[in-house]
């Protein structure tokens, strides 16, 4: 860090003053203790204020509706404009205050740092290392083809890559926060465990099949140099990545997320409760499948699903069928797929789009088992 | 300086290339900006998660959208 760029954090700063070419790393201590210092009570502050607002929301609405407004509670139009109000409100909350600290915590594992993890490892610790960093790490689906190739090139098994590559979709964490919040947090932790599960046996079923053949040949020409490292990162490196993040991240959902539940309190509304038992889908064994099949042409915003899947659930559609609907839909996409078909040769991508499905099925089977 | 924004061109890199500019305002520096599409040359420096930002032959972001005061900071050196 140079003495220029220094300043630059701390411009009240009186000790910078002082400050010399050589006598710079004398006086640097102090003062980024004293930045340290009021970055982690920023980030106490911070918290603070998250918890006063979540705890606060479930009060505010029942005064501004119920007794500012006068609404009667009982009323459909009532309590479907305090869900919705009231539900934004609490989503919102949640994608920011845990979207802010996973950033945190994995803003120093990017792809490159994983892959170096997994190469040379034995084949099964890397399938789970496949899985856990695919949930932690999203990213967008043009980088997939890099990926792809970074991995394989680099001789990460062709299974375990697999295994990174539908876990990344699958176990959004847009989606996870937002499971956790309007569904539960068992089914969230349910969703997580289950996706990673059926990514891994996934993998394992795609490794034994022999299939490098079909892995265009011009991805093991490439040469990939070895992975480039940023240098490790400090607190506030990462508080500004966590602050970027989540700003693009809710900037790109919020619109999905005042959709999906304004259609969700629509449901709620006026969707008779007994809907789904009525016209027999509840009980039907196609349920499950039909779900998966239909979900996967479908490409929307996860954030926009979630409050649909609550919603459909609470009028008696099983979770299995409804999770699966969702999974389909974030785990398998067109646009992803015809990226894919660039180092894929038709053969492959139609046996991972089948595994996959199959996975969800599976999944949409013990979830309703489970529940 | 010269730049290169690694991307094929989904959102991420399209906003990656336009903060790239707005820091470079900021600064008032020149400099070239090369758009790097092609997926063997963005493996080529090394970059697996797209977009990436090049300054000067060294890949200083990947994977990420930094904010424009972050890439400030790091067209600074």
């Amino acid at each position: 860090m140079s003495a220029t760029e220094h300043r630059g954090q701390e411009p009240s700063g009186g000790v910078e003053a002082r400050v010399s070419s050589d006598g710079e790393t004398l006086e640097r201590v102090p003062s980024r203790g004293r930045a340290f210092r009021r970055l982690g009570l920023g980030l106490i502050a911070a918290g603070a204020a998250w918890v006063v607002l979540y705890v606060a929301n479930e009060r505010v609405w029942d005064v501004v509706f119920y007794e500012l407004a006068g609404l009667d509670p009982a009323t459909r139009l009532g309590s479907a404009v305090h869900f919705f109000f009231y539900d934004t409100a609490k989503i919102m909350l949640l994608i920011v205050g845990l979207i802010f600290v996973i950033s945190l915590a994995r803003s120093s594992i990017p792809p490159e740092r994983v892959r170096d993890l997994i190469v040379g490892r034995h084949v099964a610790v890397g399938f789970g290392l496949a899985a856990v960093f695919g949930a932690l790490t999203p990213f967008c689906s043009c980088s997939s083809v890099p990926l792809f190739i970074g991995f394989v090139a680099a001789g990460v098994p062709l299974g375990v890559t697999l295994t990174f590559l539908i876990t990344s979709p699958l176990i959004n964490q847009i989606g996870v926060v937002m499971l956790a919040g309007m569904v539960g947090w068992e089914i969230a932790a349910l969703y997580v465990l289950t996706g990673m599960a059926m990514a891994i046996v996934a993998g394992v079923v795609l490794s034994r099949c022999n299939l490098e053949r079909w892995v265009d040949p011009f991805v093991t020409d490439i040469a990939v140099p070895a992975g480039i490292d940023g240098g490790k990162p400090t607190l506030s490196d990462r508080v500004e990545f966590a602050k970027v993040e989540t700003i693009d991240i809710v900037r790109s959902v919020w619109v999905y997320v005042l959709v999906g539940i304004g259609i969700g309190a629509g449901i709620h509304g006026w969707v008779p409760a007994d809907f789904f038992a009525t016209t027999g889908i509840a009980d039907s064994v196609w349920a499950v499948p039909a779900a998966t099949l239909a979900g996967v042409p479908l490409y929307a915003n996860v954030a926009g699903v979630v409050p649909l899947i609550e919603a459909v659930h609470a009028k008696g559609l099983g979770l299995g069928t409804a999770m699966a609907f969702m999974m389909s839909i974030v785990a398998l996409s067109l646009p992803a797929m015809i990226l894919l078909k660039r180092v894929m040769r038709l053969p492959l991508l139609a046996i991972y789009v089948a595994t996959v499905t199959l996975g969800i099925i599976g999944i949409g089977f013990i979830f309703d088992l489970i529940t | 300086m010269d730049i290169k924004v690694l991307g094929p061109g989904c959102n991420n890199c399209v906003t990656l290339e336009a903060r790239t500019r707005d820091a470079l305002d900021d600064l008032g520096t020149d400099a070239t900006i090369e758009k790097v599409t092609d997926t063997a040359q963005i493996m080529g420096y090394g970059v697996m998660a797209t977009p990436g930002l090049v300054i000067d032959g060294n890949v200083v972001v990947s994977g990420r959208v930094p904010s424009v005061k972050q890439l400030t900071k790091l067209m600074k050196g």
